[in-house]
């Protein structure tokens, strides 16, 4: 009987032992951390759903297919309501777990940014503003952290002019157009580059705000029917757009010359306002559908795995849904360009992601690779360049979906680009900073 | 004159949707004596239920009755598990206990319902009358002609109600003094549930005609700022100072918003527009110094 207890006491210490041995080597399982400052409830809630529905989805996807040549991504979302100051407050939640191997931070508000962008320096933790945010941190000799991605509120405006010079055969001269913007940071960050279109083009432009949250609009369509503009390009968010749409049809203004911004360009926007949306355009750096092979099998693969984000998978393929996928995409390919270079396999430092981030190169065959041809475009980034690209479609609602109307059209860079660079350089001015020198930047 | 004149009835008519609001606020506030923080909530919670029952098959009318019904349930509980316990607080207390159901329903709407944007399609078109816009060149579109005519009716029927029945002179006792009322026998707690079932009502209605012309969202609780101001001018105990409120913010934000940022631009440079969001309030704030209880409110004297 002693004999036989101590058979199983020695038994069970083998089995400690080895289990104990296991351990560590779980542990130390190489883990890339996500910081997900999200928002699925709020007035933007709809939206947000879509986007980090999109976002978390494609983590899964990449996490199923084996992680980042084997790291395994894992994350924490905190709900920031869309408020800035909930949205600092998750971020110093979760900063000090994201201090070892982050994954770039996407708020999808330019507020929170705004709010995060010296923070995330001092932390040097990197910060991602697809299409939103400080528009001057596309130089990154000043925004070593902060990375405007794909393209910015200016050159997304510059897109929008060249795209209606077209359509006016390749003149906007004499010609009027209203900016109806939602009066907060991201509705003003454009006006620098539109006065500056404006100039160029000889065009009048006239500057109309519309307080948040943007519900009532009678007195600002009012001043546009006056007006008699040919076009009106409107920014707004959330309820602002589709007020705006059922205004303008109350005005009798014509759909099929306004034209939004990528933020008033989704599904979410379009379908509350039924018929008044119909011939109505917008921009947008994404394409909707799951006609891209990536979507379609993200579908598949995720949600027949019953690992989906989405309850209501009637989102798949959305304009915000496909755009989460798109910055998710991003920045997965940010850490596997840091891997290239600081070893495959292993989990990447905050340095090393910042650096995955500033020397991106998506290219059309890697899109391919991935399946995601077309979802957005190519993106090549650098020390004095943390856009990368500067590239918009412009899309129809036709009642029922969007439809492309352009190939990628890329705003006008050399009159663009040195309005943001001159203001990056005056904010260094004013905090002190030394800016890099990119070219020792490898 | 015709651009100006254009204006003014737009905002008119905009001030009456602010007015249906404003309303939900007086109700609550001639009952309990207190100013219903939770009311924004309620609209977005009578919209969302609306048009949560007609997705799921039925027919407007019967979606209103099934919404009214839920309303009236909210109105119970919020007797029963809110108030019921707050009897003779004083009402700064009231209004805490507001600010949470505000919270709660903000968040049980989308539970139950999802926090998508919805369509809510109740028949009426938001756009002009061909005939005005014809011969005067005025853009008034049916649908507000049709909300101003819902809101008058309403106030008409509750002003009514309030003057001339025993529950209206029941409610106007409890709003006044708490234990008087239960001391000679009126049924406190049927009076809050039957007047919370009402500012249901009202919230349906706002809901739903705001629901219609922006899409069913969580913004639809932003449109108790746009109450505030209506509030504080119409008085918070008259139900038809909230109609005259509504219309004189309505006309009065419209206009200041055509006609004031071209001027301020041309003193200080700029631009000044988008106004509309915090002028009312100052309207208010100015008209407080002059009228503290509003133009149709109580006038409060206290005995020394």
């Amino acid at each position: 009987m002693i004999k036989r207890f101590k058979q199983l006491t020695l038994a069970t210490s083998v089995a400690v032992a080895c289990f104990a041995g296991a351990l560590p080597a779980a542990q130390a399982a190489e883990e890339q951390f996500f910081m997900i400052p999200s928002y699925r409830v709020g007035p933007y809630g709809a939206n947000g759903q879509s986007f980090y529905g999109g976002f978390i989805d494609y983590l899964t996807y990449v996490n199923m297919k084996g992680g980042i040549d084997g790291v395994q991504i894992t994350w924490e979302e905190c709900e920031t309501e869309y408020n800035n100051a909930k949205g600092v407050e998750c971020y110093e939640r979760l900063k000090s777990k994201a201090q070892k191997a982050p994954g770039p931070i996407h708020t999808m508000s330019t507020g929170i940014s705004y709010a995060l962008v010296d923070k995330s320096a001092a932390d040097k933790l990197p910060l991602a503003m697809m299409g939103y945010g400080l528009t001057s941190a596309v130089d990154g000799s000043v925004f070593p952290w902060a990375f405007p991605l794909v393209t910015t509120y200016q050159m997304q405006a510059s897109a929008i002019i060249k795209f209606l010079k077209d359509k006016e055969k390749g003149s906007l001269e004499g010609k009027k157009i209203v900016y109806l913007y939602h009066d907060s940071a991201y509705g003003k960050e454009p006006i620098l580059a539109l006065e500056a279109e404006s100039r160029l083009n000889k065009f009048t432009l006239v500057q109309i705000p519309v307080a948040h949250p943007g519900n009532e609009q009678g007195a600002q369509w009012q001043r546009i029917r006056q007006e008699k503009p040919d076009y009106v390009i409107l920014w707004g968010w959330g309820v602002m757009n589709m007020t705006a749409l059922n205004t303008a049809q109350k005005m009798g203004y014509p759909r099929e010359r306004m034209i939004g911004s990528w933020w008033a360009g989704s599904e979410e926007d379009v379908i509350p306002a039924g018929d008044a949306a119909k011939g109505y355009m917008s921009a947008t750096w994404n394409v909707a559908g799951k006609g891209v092979p990536l979507i379609a099998d993200i579908e598949k693969t995720v949600y027949g795995a019953g690992k989906g984000n989405l309850k209501d998978t009637s989102k798949i393929g959305t304009i915000l849904y496909n755009r989460g996928v798109s910055a998710a995409v991003l920045s997965v390919e940010a850490i596997r360009t840091a891997q290239a270079k600081f070893g495959k396999g292993k989990a990447m430092g905050p340095e090393q992601v910042r650096w995955g981030l500033e020397n991106l190169n998506l290219t059309e065959a890697r899109l391919k690779q991935l399946g995601a041809t077309g979802l957005l475009p190519e993106v090549k980034t650098s020390c004095n360049n943390h856009e990368g690209s500067g590239k918009v479609k412009i899309q129809q609602w036709d009642g029922t979906k969007w439809v492309p109307l352009t190939d990628w059209i890329e705003g006008n860079k050399a009159l663009i680009h040195p309005l943001f660079m001159a203001d990056a350089q005056k904010y260094a001015k004013e905090k002190g900073i030394t800016p890099r020198d990119c070219s020792k930047e490898k | 004159m015709q651009f100006f004149l254009e204006v003014l009835i737009g905002g008119l008519l905009s001030g009456v949707m602010y007015s249906l609001v404003a309303l939900g606020f007086v109700l609550i506030f001639k009952a309990s004596g207190v100013f219903n923080f939770a009311q924004g909530a309620m609209v977005f919670f009578a919209a969302l239920s609306l048009v949560g029952c007609m997705e799921k098959g039925a027919p407007l009318w019967l979606a209103f009755i099934l919404a009214f019904g839920i309303m009236t349930l909210l109105g119970i509980a919020t007797e029963k598990f809110v108030l019921r316990k707050m009897v003779n607080q004083p009402p700064i207390s009231l209004f805490m206990a507001t600010i949470g159901l505000a919270f709660f329903i903000e968040g049980l709407a989308p539970l139950l319902w999802g926090n998508a944007v919805r369509r809510l399609d109740i028949g009426l078109v938001d756009e002009p009358i061909p005939w005005i816009l014809e011969h005067w060149n005025m853009v008034i579109s049916k649908f507000d002609l049709v909300a101003a005519g819902l809101a008058l009716a309403l106030v008409a029927v509750l002003a009514l109600f309030f003057q001339y029945t025993r529950v209206g002179r029941a409610l106007r006792a409890v709003a006044d003094d708490h234990q008087a009322a239960l001391s000679i026998g009126i049924p406190l707690q049927h009076i809050w549930a039957l007047v919370w079932a009402v500012a249901g009502f009202v919230a349906l209605v706002a809901g739903m005609l705001w629901g219609a012309r922006n899409g069913v969202q969580f913004a639809l609780t932003f449109t108790a700022l746009k109450a505030l101001p209506v509030l504080i001018l119409g008085g918070f105990t008259s139900v038809p100072g909230a109609i005259v409120g509504g219309l004189i913010i309505g006309g009065t934000e419209k206009l200041a918003e055509i006609y004031i940022p071209p001027v301020m631009s041309g003193i200080f440079g700029g631009n000044f527009g988008g106004i509309e969001g915090w002028f009312p309030y100052v309207m208010a704030l100015l008209f407080l110094l002059v009228r503290p209880e509003g133009l149709f409110g109580e006038k409060h004297i206290d005995r020394v």
